[in-house]
């Protein structure tokens, strides 16, 4: 399964982004192999629509699923309609998230978790 | 017989709650009893204020709506033009003929709608707000109502404007700030009051006013109210910068009580009716 983490850094071992629409990285790649992959998102300063532009790269890019810290309603409404699973709440190293990944350990979650705009200026 | 005008002049300020609302209000009132025509018109539409100091006889009121695009999925082909000319990110293509639309970010451009190869896009009405039209004893009453939770208060505040009548002096009360709402309420104006008080905010806040109506190239002169307090440096300020205080409120305590009840300060107060009535002679010259 492909998959796609909100990053601070381009490695694994960086931390997981708190921000999805905001986010600096998405490391994207396969669970299976752990060939991933970063983006630099040029989203993060964006005056608006961040967070639907930001699922609509990670929908471009093939992901089934996100693994981020927040998610708001637009960017959540958006990775919906493109069939993408999100997983709000993790925290740690981006290898610590696929792991809790590929555990099972992690739960989808049932909508956004934060208002629009949580992720500015942070 | 009361004497036809065809001015508009706008109450602004940079700073929230200088008193605008307060010379506004006085100023139409002061205009009508000098028996000329005058509409008054809230434009601070995100939360209007006006009507409860001049506590009009609403006559008719009127729903705003804007066009939002809606798409018919079984006409797009999925080429993503939509979603590329949108610079609001209101419209979006995802994979295949998956078009999402997010009404609230629309800024009603049409580009959407044009680009289109497939005519898949058409225009739906939203509402936005209302307009409320009234009488306040002779002064005709106009003020915006956006619908809370909705962001587009440039499209209604022109939708108000659009009644400004030409046989009336027209007293348009502007929303604070110097953003979007303030350049859509004082384009086109005669003249600007910038209302603004004696202390460092208010000097702050009126410096980015000017900006904003000199940028416009519109006529403005300034009004600080609770003259007395704080410092001398907006005065300072207007006097480097060629400015022209056209009028000054005192600090009167017996003002903010009379506001306090929603009455109007020159019936609970007599003595600063005359302020009021210079101050229309002098913006309408």
């Amino acid at each position: 399964m492909k998959i796609a983490i909100t990053s601070r850094g381009e490695t694994l071992d960086s931390e997981v982004d708190p921000r999805f629409g905001r986010a600096e990285y998405f490391l994207i790649g396969e669970l299976e192999s752990m060939d991933f992959r970063a983006i630099e998102n040029k989203n993060v300063n964006a005056a608006g629509g961040a967070g639907i532009n930001s699922a609509k790269v990670v929908i471009d890019a093939g992901a089934e699923a996100v693994l981020t810290g927040n998610c708001g309603p637009n960017a959540e409404r958006t990775l919906s309609a493109g069939g993408v699973r999100l997983y709000t709440g993790v925290k740690g190293t981006a290898a610590e998230a696929v792991e809790l990944c590929k555990g099972g350990k992690l739960t989808e979650a049932g909508g956004p978790n934060v208002e629009s705009h949580s992720g500015m200026n942070k | 017989m009361r004497t036809s005008d065809n001015i508009v002049v706008a109450i602004a300020s940079g700073k929230g709650g200088t008193g605008k609302t307060t010379i506004a209000t006085n100023l139409a009132h002061v205009a009508a009893g000098m028996g000329r025509k005058v509409q008054y018109l809230d434009c601070d539409v995100e939360e209007p204020n006006g009507h409860i100091f001049l506590k009009p006889n609403i006559e008719k009121t009127q729903a705003v709506t804007v066009d939002v695009p809606e798409v018919d999925l079984k006409k797009c082909t999925g080429c993503g033009k939509c979603g590329e000319i949108c610079r609001y990110s209101a419209i979006i293509h995802l994979k295949d003929n998956h078009v999402l639309t997010f009404e609230q970010l629309c800024h009603s451009c049409g580009g959407c709608l044009r680009v289109c190869p497939a005519e898949a896009i058409k225009p739906k009405p939203l509402d936005i707000g209302d307009i409320e039209f009234g009488k306040s004893g002779d002064i005709d009453f106009v003020h915006g109502r956006l619908r809370i939770g909705y962001v587009r208060t440039p499209s209604l505040i022109k939708e108000v404007k659009s009644h400004i009548k030409d046989d009336s002096l027209a007293i348009i009360d502007v929303p604070p700030g110097t953003s979007c709402p303030v350049v859509e309420a004082v384009k086109g104006t005669d003249f600007v009051l910038l209302v603004t008080e004696p202390t460092p905010f208010g000097l702050n806040d009126l410096k980015l006013a000017v900006g904003l109506v000199r940028d416009m190239n519109l006529p403005f002169a300034v009004a600080i109210n609770r003259y007395g307090v704080g410092d001398k440096e907006v005065e300072r300020y207007c006097e480097a910068q060629n400015i022209e205080i056209c009028f000054k409120l005192p600090d009167d305590r017996r003002i903010a009580e009379s506001y306090s009840t929603g009455d109007m300060i020159v019936d609970s107060l007599p003595e600063y009716e005359k302020g009021f009535t210079d101050l229309i002679e002098a913006m309408t010259v």
